[in-house]
Formats: C-alpha cells, sequence, structure tokens
C-alpha cells in the first residue's frame, strides 16, 4: 500500500517532458529517420561546403580535361567525366549546392514566414482578412502549378535579372551578379508563389481550433496583444504539423527546381544545377554514349528527395500518433 | 445538393477571370516580346509597330484584356501569335486529345497497382509486408521524374530495344508504355498508401465486427463491406489527381516529343505566344475545379452520410 502510493508521488514529480522532446525521442529510435537525417545532414554540408570540398579536390567544375572526356567512373572520376571532359561528381557536390539554398531559401520564405504568418492571420481574424487571404491562395491553386511556375520563371526572370544587373551598378555589391544571386532569386520567386498556400491553409486550420481553447481566452482576458497571443501561445501548439509538412513539401521544391533548371529557366550555365545536369544526361545520344552522367547526379536527387520524404513519413508517425 | 453544386459553378468563372487576369498580367509585363519572336532577324521598327497594331498589342491593358475576355465568353480564344493564322482552339483541340489520353494511361497504371496493393498489404498489418510495401512505395515515388524517364530509354529502348524510343502512336500504341509508367509510379505509391490507411480505418469499425458476427465469410466482408467503404476517401483523391497528372505530364511530353498540350504550353511559353498560354492555363483551371467538384459529388453518391447544404 505505502509503496505503491510512494511510487505514484514519484511518477507524479518526476519533471514532464515536452511534446517535441517525447516526439524526438521516439524519432531517434526510429533506424528509417536517423539515416535520412544522417543523409540530409551529409547532403546539405556537402552543398554549404562546396567550396571547401572544391579546396581539397583536384578538379573545379568547370575544369575541362581534354585528355578524359566522356571516361567512365574510374579512380580519378569517381562518377566519370562529361562530354567536355568536367568532373561529374564536383559538378554535382556545386549543383547540390544549388538546391541546399533553394529548399531552405523558399521554406524559410515561402513556407514559414509567409505561409505560417499569413495562416495565423487568416485564422485568427477570421472574416473578410481571412476570405481575402484563402481566395488568393484557391486562385493560385486554380492554376496548373508547373505551368504557373514555369510561367512566372520565364516572364519575370528577366526582370529579375535587370533589377540584380541594377542593384550591382548602383551599390558596392560588386560581383553580385555573377555569384548567381538572381537565378536564385527567380526560382524563390516561382516556387514562394505557390509555396505559401498549403502551410497557410494548414496553419489556419489548426488556429480556428486553437482560439477557441481556454488558454487563449486567458491570455486574452489578461491583456496580451495579438502578435503575442498568435507568435507565442497558439503557434507553438501547431507546431507539430508544421514541421510535418515542412519536410513533407522539401522533396516536391527539389523536383520543381529541378524542372525550372531543365527547363533553362533557373541555374545558368557555367553553374551546374541537378536540372541542367540531368539534361545533358538525359539526351538519347548522351544515353548512348555517356550514360554513367545520369548516374551520379540521379542519384543526388532521388537521395535527397528520398529522404525527406521518408523523414516526413517518421515525423508525421511521432508528431501525430492519432494517424497510425 | 443542387444549390451546392450550382454555388460552386458560380465561383468557377470568377475564378476564371482572375486566372486569366493574372496570366494576362503576367504577359503583357514581363519582358520579351511577342512581335520581336515572330519577326526574329528580320525585326524591323517599321513592321514590328505595323504587326503590332494588327495584333491590338499597342491598346492599354485593359482594353487588350476585356477585348480577349469578351471574345473568350464567346468562344473565341484568339489566334497563335507562333503560328499565324491558326486559331488557338484547333490548335489545342488535337494536343488536349493526346494530353487526355497519356493521363488516363498513367491513371490506370496507378490505380491498378496502386488500389489492389494498399488493399492487400492493410491485411497484412503489422506483418513484415506492410512497412515494406510502404517504403518501398516511398522510395519509388522519390524518383525524380527526371531521372526515371532517361532511365527507362536507357534500359527499354537503348539496351534492350524493347520500346521505341520517342514520339506517339495513340492510346494503343507501344510508345505510351513510358509515359504511363513514369507519369503513374508516384501515384501508385500514394494510392497505396491512402488505399492502406482507409481500409485500416473501416476494418476497425463497428460494423465490420457487426459483419463477421453475422456468420460472413471473410471474403463477403472483405468485398462488400472492407472495399465499398475504403474507396471513399480514395475516390477523392484519384479524381483529384487527374489535373495534377496533366503538370506531370508537361515535362513527360516534353522529354519524350509526345505531341501533346504541354509540349505545347512550354513552346507557347518560350515563344511568348500569349494567346495559346491563356487558354491552357485556363483551360487546365477549369479541369481542376471541375475536378474538385466532382469529387465532392462522388464523395455524397458512394457514402450517404455525407450531405451538403
Amino acid at each position: 500500500m505505502a509503496t505503491g502510493e510512494l511510487s505514484l508521488e514519484r511518477e507524479l514529480r518526476r519533471p514532464t517532458r515536452g511534446h517535441l522532446s517525447l516526439a524526438w525521442a521516439r524519432l531517434v529510435r526510429k533506424r528509417i529517420a536517423l539515416a535520412c537525417m544522417a543523409a540530409l545532414a551529409i547532403v546539405y554540408l556537402l552543398g554549404i561546403g562546396a567550396p571547401v570540398v572544391s579546396f581539397f579536390a583536384p578538379y573545379g567544375y568547370t575544369e575541362q580535361d581534354y585528355t578524359a572526356i566522356r571516361k567512365p567512373p574510374s579512380a580519378s572520376h569517381w562518377a566519370g567525366t562529361d562530354l567536355k571532359g568536367r568532373d561529374v561528381l564536383m559538378r554535382v557536390v556545386w549543383a547540390v549546392q544549388t538546391t541546399v539554398i533553394i529548399t531552405v531559401v523558399v521554406v524559410a520564405t515561402g513556407g514559414i514566414a509567409l505561409g505560417v504568418t499569413l495562416g495565423l492571420v487568416a485564422g485568427y481574424l477570421g472574416r473578410r482578412v481571412d476570405s481575402l487571404i484563402m481566395r488568393t491562395g484557391e486562385l493560385f491553386s486554380a492554376f496548373p502549378d508547373i505551368l504557373l511556375i514555369i510561367l512566372i520563371a520565364a516572364t519575370l526572370g528577366g526582370r529579375i535579372r535587370d533589377m540584380v544587373w541594377w542593384i550591382e551598378d548602383n551599390t558596392f555589391l560588386d560581383g553580385l551578379a555573377r555569384s548567381g544571386a538572381a537565378d536564385y532569386l527567380v526560382i524563390s520567386v516561382a516556387l514562394v508563389s505557390f509555396g505559401w498556400i498549403g502551410m497557410a491553409r494548414l496553419v489556419r486550420g489548426q488556429v480556428l481550433y486553437l482560439k477557441e481553447s481556454q488558454f487563449v481566452d486567458a491570455a486574452r482576458a489578461a491583456g496580451t496583444s495579438t502578435p503575442r497571443i498568435l507568435f507565442v501561445h497558439i503557434l507553438p501548439n501547431a507546431i507539430s504539423p508544421i514541421v510535418v509538412t515542412v519536410s513533407m513539401s522539401m522533396g516536391a521544391l527539389v523536383g520543381a527546381e529541378i524542372i525550372l533548371s531543365w527547363l533553362g529557366l533557373g541555374v545558368q550555365p557555367p553553374k551546374p544545377s541537378l536540372g541542367t545536369m540531368l539534361l545533358e544526361a538525359g539526351s538519347l545520344s548522351a544515353l548512348r554514349e555517356v550514360p554513367w552522367m545520369l548516374l551520379a547526379p540521379g542519384a543526388a536527387a532521388w537521395t535527397i528527395v528520398l529522404a525527406w520524404n521518408l523523414l516526413g513519413d517518421s515525423l508525421n508517425d511521432v508528431l501525430n500518433p492519432r494517424t497510425r | 445538393m443542387w444549390v451546392y453544386i450550382a454555388r460552386r459553378l458560380i465561383w468557377l468563372p470568377v475564378l476564371l477571370l482572375a486566372v486569366s487576369l493574372v496570366t494576362f498580367a503576367l504577359g503583357r509585363f514581363g519582358p520579351g516580346d511577342p512581335v520581336q519572336v515572330i519577326l526574329g532577324a528580320r525585326y524591323e521598327e517599321e513592321t514590328a509597330d505595323r504587326l503590332r497594331e494588327q495584333l491590338g498589342l499597342n491598346r492599354p491593358f485593359f482594353v487588350q484584356y476585356g477585348d480577349y475576355v469578351w471574345k473568350a465568353m464567346r468562344g473565341d480564344l484568339g489566334e497563335s501569335i507562333r503560328f499565324r493564322g491558326r486559331p488557338v482552339s484547333e490548335l489545342l483541340g488535337a494536343k488536349i486529345w493526346v494530353s487526355f489520353q497519356v493521363s488516363i494511361a498513367a491513371l490506370i497504371v496507378s490505380v491498378g497497382l496502386g488500389l489492389p496493393l494498399g488493399f492487400w498489404v492493410a491485411h497484412k498489418q503489422g506483418r513484415w509486408e506492410d512497412p515494406t510495401v510502404v517504403s518501398l512505395s516511398l522510395v519509388l515515388m522519390s524518383i525524380p521524374i527526371m531521372v526515371t524517364i532517361p532511365f527507362m530509354l536507357w534500359a527499354f529502348c537503348l539496351k534492350l530495344s524493347w520500346l521505341p524510343c520517342s514520339g506517339w502512336g495513340g492510346f494503343w500504341d507501344v510508345r505510351i508504355i513510358i509515359p504511363a509508367i513514369t507519369m503513374g509510379i508516384p501515384g501508385v505509391a500514394g494510392l497505396a498508401r491512402l488505399m492502406r490507411a482507409s481500409t485500416l480505418d473501416v476494418m476497425g469499425q463497428d460494423f465490420i465486427r457487426t459483419a463477421r458476427a453475422k456468420g460472413l465469410s471473410e471474403l463477403v466482408v472483405d468485398a462488400r463491406h472492407v472495399l465499398k467503404n475504403s474507396l471513399i476517401p480514395v475516390v477523392t483523391v484519384i479524381s483529384l489527381s487527374l489535373p495534377g497528372l496533366l503538370s506531370t505530364g508537361i515535362i513527360t511530353e516534353r522529354i519524350l516529343g509526345i505531341p501533346g498540350m504541354g509540349n505545347l504550353a512550354i513552346d507557347a511559353i518560350f515563344n511568348r505566344d500569349y494567346p495559346v498560354i491563356m487558354a491552357i492555363t485556363l483551360i487546365g483551371a477549369t479541369a481542376f475545379v471541375l475536378a474538385n467538384l466532382v469529387a465532392d459529388i462522388v464523395y455524397t453518391l458512394i457514402d450517404p452520410r455525407i450531405r451538403y447544404s
């Protein structure tokens, strides 16, 4: 009897762990999730560290070696060389950098900054604001998505590139255009135009549900300002589905960036991107003569998309146990 | 019910108007002059001005837009700028049919493989088949289409010589196999997972226990009670995926040289052929909205518990 009470008391006194820390504990117990996180860490570090890799690597991404044109994978060129004698692996590393930048920028601006904020505002303020935001979202989602992304990149791309040149000419930001910032901006603008909708809908739904809860009433009664209620009281409670959505949408973003670059609307040569590399490798003549060119960029693209999708799946399991 | 459908249909023209305005504005304010594209190397100020006059491109933006909408409402989608003198509707007709056939073929692959797989694996919950199929479907779904198509071309056309490498020969031609499989595979994964979840959900419900308690055989329970009810959410996704397939089709058609709407759309975007772009966007948007509506209606037909007011 006494021991029973004691253990109950100990149970109650034990510091409670938050929802996220419990979810994290469940996540690291999943082998697939760990493997995905490891793969993504490697890919993203490789992308960010592309300049470092190139410093130690024997070849640059534009360096042409005329003695080693169209060579299959070997000890000196691990993924082979392309039609111009460039090292495919080195080009993949730099292409991954593009993918890394685009996914992070688009998710941070479109998904999180724009999507979450609009969702919070729409759900909390309701009425006109809600209608305006959600109808705009409906309008954008009525477009065939890929078509609008291509259209925006094609029509606004030139304007954005001009603008970046103008900034370079009129400020001290030398080398801005050469750094490829304009290309990144074009791709990001095109993808962000769609990126916010799903997130805004999701967050709005969460807010509609949460704003009726008593802790929000209490906060409001205590005179808390609306932004504080939204970001301090409501947002942390809606964080799980946001995390899942971010992870799930990453794969689609990678795919969309590949499509834009493949069509020549994204990253411009000589800078490599997975899209342009797959374009070069995917033509029938290239497949006939240098099929290995497809291997490295294909594997890289597949790994990134797969890792994000599987991670999103695992996150969904641990964060929303009800759906299981 | 009819009121609900009517209300949804009234919303359609409003949405189309907004979609057309956005597309029109993107076209007019974006750089790149259609006249320059038409004339190419023969570009001279004088001829260009005359051509602009002829095409009505020198009028104010809203006049042009108003004119477009007025004509479009009466079914006149204008003339292609690139293929001079060819009405857009005539240009599009054949292409839509091609794209539609490709999408249907892809849908047959997705549904034909995805639904049975999901239904089967739901009966294997807790066994090794279940996580394997779920993960495997994600693995397949994650290969970008730019990788699958070249790989299939390499394998089936160059190495094995089973299939021709590109082109189009209609629905019953072998050349439809590669686009159908590549476009269908992402759907297989999605549908299998959805079907599995939905089947599991239904299998846990009381009326299934009742059916078993009545002494019905497993087969009858499965076919008549589980399958029918678990199809409800899946049907929505299938009809919603058709416009999505048109989107994926854009890229597939481009790679494989299929003369469909996607291929035309990309050509039109690169050549600033705005009447064609407008028409394709509007058709896409209409298809999407209608697919949404059809999904909602089919929903009520399958499940009498759902009512719209």
